[in-house]
């Protein structure tokens, strides 16, 4: 009955991939939901692991009911056959078959132009594929963290980290906290832990708070926000959480593992005022310096950036034809617009498949809080920043990319000594990204230290990738027309 | 005493026991090995190739690969994304994993 439908693959079921799979589902096209995790809900609405039987799963979360609406929205199109939903299933890449066929007019494309290539399960050794007709990525982003000594140290976890890990698997690092870093995520880090009875001794950002009172404009724009923002002041107080302004960690203490960290004033200019040092003692530190999107699928895809993030049309179109973005991988921006945005991609990907324009009348509403949350983020990110001068605690010895050990005074001397000039040159001078994470996590870093922007970083592939599953992907493809004719394949 | 599973009114099956190289721990249904580790007090379990330093979780969510530990003999998985069955075996990884 659904199979001549088109068929819609949306990666990832976080906020945008969950709202893009309803709006699409809703609108006659049959969508498979391709998601790494165990249950939907991505790191935002991050579910408990169902083993563990949570009875008050709300109570780790924000915007709860936004997530019952989501989540019984996707159980009914499940039910009714209109969406699967694949879980454990760990994309590395999404290929567009190149072919004689002509796209529509409307630019969705040929029929099962895309292939999702998977790994299965937490072991990631078993490849599944997915055909499709269009895809929309909603593949969020992850926590960028700048580097300072100690920071290697078992017990500093991202603050995303912390939060998943509280979310996730209703755990906790240790007993004494230190929240630290800037942006929004670490005030409901900070709450989230002393809820769960983590001691929080402080919550450490760097950020100047007139800096908000000169974005007053912005923020007023957004009732929500700023009642959302009076609740968190109301939690720091009732959980007797110290708030540090214009403060940062300069460093780690601990042998085998964390035992203190000293936090200092900054100055106007971003250095630390010498003097103000104090140690506080604490077995975790959640530390964060803002997200950056995961676009290694859209890139691989021949998509357009915009700086870091994908560039969307204003349905949510990338450059590329039958490839939608939406969520943090298009700039981030929080859950609520990662909501518009994913609403948006799903009602343009199920007209356009289904050959006709949209009517953008009826996503109107979801435009204007798109409009307004972009505007609420864009102002966002000019106030919350790391310390003007993080460059300076990092020294010679503290490692800055943590997979192949790269020192900060490796790094230096690349720069200084060696001449390099960008992440590239760097990483082949000192191997500094060449890692296991492939430089997601040191890449600021070494940005930074090299005094450069960081710029996308083009990986061919989202995950490591067994060279088993590398060599046999695309053998299914024998029974679909491609551009050389099978007898000329090797064996 | 406020903790996770009680803020999240939490009632999982029985724990079960794995081994962390020679000790036994105990581990809930559905928990992740990290979390076991965390909730058994042990923040490191793997040792880095150059220096040999002390690492655990770092990011939480799978991307930067510093939980890496052995699970029934199959070195380098990640601790955070790994979940737990009755019986498994943990070892400490030393290095690459692929040294014993």
């Amino acid at each position: 009955m659904t199979d001549d439908r088109p068929h819609l693959a949306v990666i990832g079921a976080g906020p945008a991939g969950l709202a893009a799979t309803v709006a699409a589902a809703a609108h006659g096209v049959r969508v498979t939901l391709i998601d790494s995790a165990a249950r939907a809900g991505g790191q935002f609405y991050r579910q408990p692991a169902a083993e563990l039987n949570a009875g008050r799963p709300q109570a780790l979360h924000h915007q709860w009911r936004t997530w019952q609406r989501l989540s019984d929205s996707l159980a009914q199109h499940v039910e009714a056959g209109r969406v699967t939903h694949l879980t454990d299933h760990h994309v590395w890449l999404v290929e567009r078959r190149l072919s004689q066929e002509a796209g529509t007019p409307d630019g969705a494309g040929p029929r099962d132009a895309f292939t999702v290539h998977a790994l299965l399960g937490p072991q990631q050794e078993a490849p599944a594929e997915v055909r499709a007709d269009a895809v929309l990525l909603a593949t969020g982003g992850y926590e960028k963290v700048l580097p300072f000594p100690g920071w290697t140290l078992p017990g500093v976890l991202t603050a995303g980290g912390a939060q998943a890990m509280l979310k996730g698997a209703l755990a906790v690092s240790g007993r004494t906290a230190v929240v630290a870093g800037t942006g929004p995520l670490l005030l409901p880090v900070a709450t989230g832990l002393a809820a769960a009875g983590v001691e929080v001794a402080a919550l450490v950002e760097s950020t100047d708070p007139k800096a908000f009172v000169r974005r007053t404009r912005a923020l007023a724009a957004q009732p929500g926000k700023v009642a959302e923002g009076a609740r968190y002041a109301a939690q720091l107080l009732r959980h007797r959480i110290k708030l540090l302004t214009r403060h940062t960690v300069v460093e780690a203490h601990g042998d085998e593992r964390l035992e203190a960290v000293t936090v200092a004033a900054l100055d106007a200019d971003g250095y630390v005022r010498p003097g103000t040092e104090r140690r506080i003692a604490c077995d975790t530190l959640a530390v964060g310096h803002g997200m950056l999107p995961h676009t290694d699928l859209a890139e691989t895809l021949g998509c357009g950036l915009d700086g870091l993030s994908v560039q969307v049309d204003d349905e949510q179109r990338t450059d590329v034809p039958g490839v939608w973005a939406a969520g943090e991988t298009t700039g981030i921006g929080g859950a609520a617009l990662s909501l518009a945005e994913g609403h948006i991609a799903g009602r343009s990907a199920a007209a356009r498949l289904n050959g006709t324009e949209p009517d953008r009348r009826s996503w109107a509403p979801a435009a204007k809080s798109r409009t307004r949350l972009r505007e609420f983020f864009a102002a966002l990110d000019t106030v919350y920043a790391p310390p003007a001068r993080w460059t300076g605690l990092v020294t010679d010895d503290t490692v800055v990319c943590r997979c192949e050990e790269v020192t900060g005074g490796a790094i230096r001397e690349a720069v200084d000594g060696l001449g390099a000039g960008d992440v590239r040159t760097v990483k082949l001078l000192t191997r500094a990204g060449m890692g296991w994470c492939q430089g997601r996590m040191c890449g600021p870093a070494v940005a930074g230290l090299a005094g450069c922007e960081l710029t996308p970083s083009r990986r061919p592939f989202a995950r490591p990738v067994p060279l088993g599953v590398l060599a046999r992907a695309g053998e299914s493809e024998a029974d679909l027309p491609t551009a050389a004719p099978p007898d000329v394949l090797p064996d | 005493m406020s903790s996770p599973l009680n803020l999240a009114d939490a009632h999982p099956d029985p724990a079960f026991t794995v081994t962390l190289d020679d000790r036994e721990i105990e581990a809930l249904p559905g928990q992740t090995v990290a979390a076991a580790l965390w909730t058994a007090g042990v923040t490191s379990w793997r040792t880095t190739r150059g220096e040999g330093r002390p690492r655990g979780v770092f990011c939480g969510i799978g991307v930067c690969y510093d939980c890496l530990v052995t699970v029934n003999d199959r070195p380098n998985q990640r601790a955070c994304l790994v979940p737990l069955h009755p019986g498994d075996t943990i070892r400490t990884q030393e290095g690459t994993g692929h040294d014993d």
